[in-house]
């Protein structure tokens, strides 16, 4: 008698086995035939709504970020099943900086954490083959955190298959700060290699020249190759999870021409269903936008 | 308990990955492939008739930004040409100008023209380009009337010489007006204007007025094309027909932008369509990164 629960229990563990492994065979079903159309190469999400799950949910101030990441991972995995090669996920912010230092510190935690378990056999880095970049101002990130995103990118280096391009300490006015200071430093360096470069000449006839020149070096090219986003090509498609609306400072310069998508559903309560949603509409409209691209 | 709620969204999504299929194949779902079809039925859903008295003064955005599209597929759907669907939208952008600076907005900035248009057909380029011309000297007096500040912002090197000293004496004879104050963004792009940003700042430091390290997002700001307004950034964007992208309107300036996509068509868009866009903006959260 007392062997029965234990029996249910382990039938029960079977079961639900069984039913993960027939939703997986599914899935990939579905996958095969949506590959049919064109698929997106590079998709960014706002991970938006974790506090307001916690709140929703009367869960401590913490889990709804971890809810949030379990909600990651799955997203992760349909989208390489998919077969979309890059994504670009908003981690955090350089604006998140500015909130409580209780939250702020919990975070970095958690982050730290995690991206320490990438490093680990089981981890998604390693199933999937991804090769990881962190994108952000990583002066602004703790030692530690910075050490381990660094040792990250360093140790899949040399994945190729996928890439997940993570935002943290991110905002994209400030990348192109940067991606224009660099162009300045790199256009004046090669003006001193090549001799034309004199501060003193201010007054003579060579300034008009030299300004005229410097001009020409600085062009769309050098800023968007300086851009840390350049790894990848720009997002066909921005998912922000919640409902909201808006770009929150995230890869302004990158999408110009990509289709937004809100869904309504917060973070941790993000779904395979929205994913096939948005890129049932990305296919919807790759005609039309393919015939615009060819005209320019 | 966590792995009795996984196991039920699994199971619901189970299911939901095998209905798809089968309601694909019994014909219930049809995804449309082409993008003209005409589905004139879903224009107008998802939208309701909002009262002006349900919205509240103070919580009016001080700077809303359209993108005026779909006059092409108005004229096509109304059996018109492409020319009058273009003047459509030209009277509709007044008509809606004028009713966000009545309800108190004071910034209100349009994409007319952007660089990506040059690719057009020639004589729809030229047809535009003359309907921009025809409307701003009809409606000079307008302006002055309603005390409207004109300003005119893109790339003027492709426009016509003509057209851009009339821009630049409309821009004059307004600039005195202080409470109103409409940006029209022809040959514009929003890459183009940062680059321009960034160009004007290489000048400055050339000439030693800054120093490189001093170049912030402050700087940048400063230099974009928006600088003529008080107002650079808007709080609101609406793009209408129901395209849910940027087509590099305003880059830097939407980084915390309310975006509101409408579904119906740029003529087509009235008081009421702009009132529910007014409404959604005032039920919003802004947090700007950082409050609960």
């Amino acid at each position: 008698m007392a062997e029965l629960p234990g029996q249910i229990r382990r039938m029960s563990g079977g079961i639900s086995q069984l039913i993960e492994q027939i939703y997986g065979f599914s899935r990939r079903c579905l996958f095969r035939v949506i590959s049919m159309g064109p698929i997106p190469s590079h998709l960014a999400f706002i991970m938006d709504g974790n506090r307001r799950y916690a709140k929703k949910h009367g869960l401590e101030d913490g889990s709804g970020h971890k809810a949030g990441f379990s909600a990651l991972m799955s997203m992760l995995q349909y989208c390489y099943e998919l077969g979309i090669k890059y994504v670009t996920i908003y981690a955090f912010s350089i604006d998140n900086f500015r909130r409580q230092p209780e939250e702020v510190q919990s975070l970095m935690d958690l982050m730290l954490e995690k991206i320490k378990s990438l490093l680990e056999k089981e981890s998604i880095v390693h199933q999937y083959g991804i090769r990881v970049y962190f994108i952000g101002n990583l002066a602004l990130l703790n030692d530690q955190v910075r050490a381990a995103a660094e040792k990250v990118m360093k140790t899949t280096a040399k994945n190729s298959r996928v890439v997940l391009l993570i935002c943290i300490a991110y905002n994209s006015t400030n990348e192109i700060v940067q991606a224009v200071k660099k162009s300045c430093i790199n256009t004046s360096d090669n003006m001193e290699a090549s001799g034309n470069y004199k501060h003193e000449d201010r007054d003579s006839d060579i300034e008009g020249t030299d300004m005229e020149n410097q001009e020409k070096r600085i062009q769309l090219v050098d800023i968007e190759e300086n851009m840390q986003m350049s790894v990848a090509p720009n997002p066909d498609i921005l998912i922000r999870s919640s409902g909201e609306t808006r770009l929150s400072n995230f890869l302004l310069w990158q999408t110009g021409n990509t289709q937004l998508f809100s869904p309504a559903a917060l973070w941790p309560e993000i779904g395979l269903r929205h994913l096939l949603w948005a890129v049932l509409n990305f296919q919807r409209n790759h005609s039309y936008l393919e015939k615009r691209k060819k005209q320019l | 308990m966590l792995s009795l709620l996984s196991s039920e969204s699994s199971l619901s999504s189970f299911l939901f990955l095998f209905l798809i299929p089968c309601l694909f194949i019994i014909g219930l779902i049809k995804i449309k492939a082409a993008r003209d079809d005409g589905d004139n039925k879903k224009r107008d859903e998802g939208t309701f008739v909002v009262r002006e008295e349900e919205l509240q003064r103070e919580l009016m955005p001080r700077h809303v930004a359209f993108i005026l599209d779909g006059n092409r597929r108005w004229a096509k759907r109304a059996g018109l040409t492409t020319q009058q669907g273009h003047e459509a939208g030209a009277k509709r952008l007044v008509e809606i100008a004028e009713l966000c600076f009545e309800l108190g907005i004071h910034t209100v900035s349009a994409f007319v023209f952007s660089t990506e248009n040059w690719r057009r057909d020639k004589i729809e380029v030229d047809n535009l380009m003359s309907l921009i011309q025809h409307y701003r000297k009809s409606d000079i007096e307008f302006f002055h009337r309603s005390e409207i500040r004109v300003s005119v912002i893109g790339n003027k090197t492709k426009i016509d010489e003509s057209l851009l000293q009339e821009n630049h004496e409309i821009e004059e004879a307004t600039k005195g007006y202080k409470n109103k104050h409409l940006i029209l963004a022809v040959d514009y792009s929003g890459r183009f204007d940062i680059m321009h940003a960034c160009k004007s700042l290489v000048k400055k430091s050339e000439k030693g007025l800054i120093r490189e390290e001093d170049v912030d997002e402050t700087l940048i700001e400063r230099e974009l094309l928006t600088n003529c307004s008080d107002f650079p950034s808007p709080d609101l964007m609406i793009r209408t027909s129901g395209e849910q992208r940027i087509s590099n309107f305003f880059l830097w300036q939407l980084a915390y932008t309310e975006l509101f996509f409408s579904p119906v068509l740029w003529p087509d868009f009235d008081k009421d369509k702009l009132l529910e866009a007014l409404a959604s903006y005032q039920r919003r959260e802004r947090r700007f990164g950082c409050r609960v």
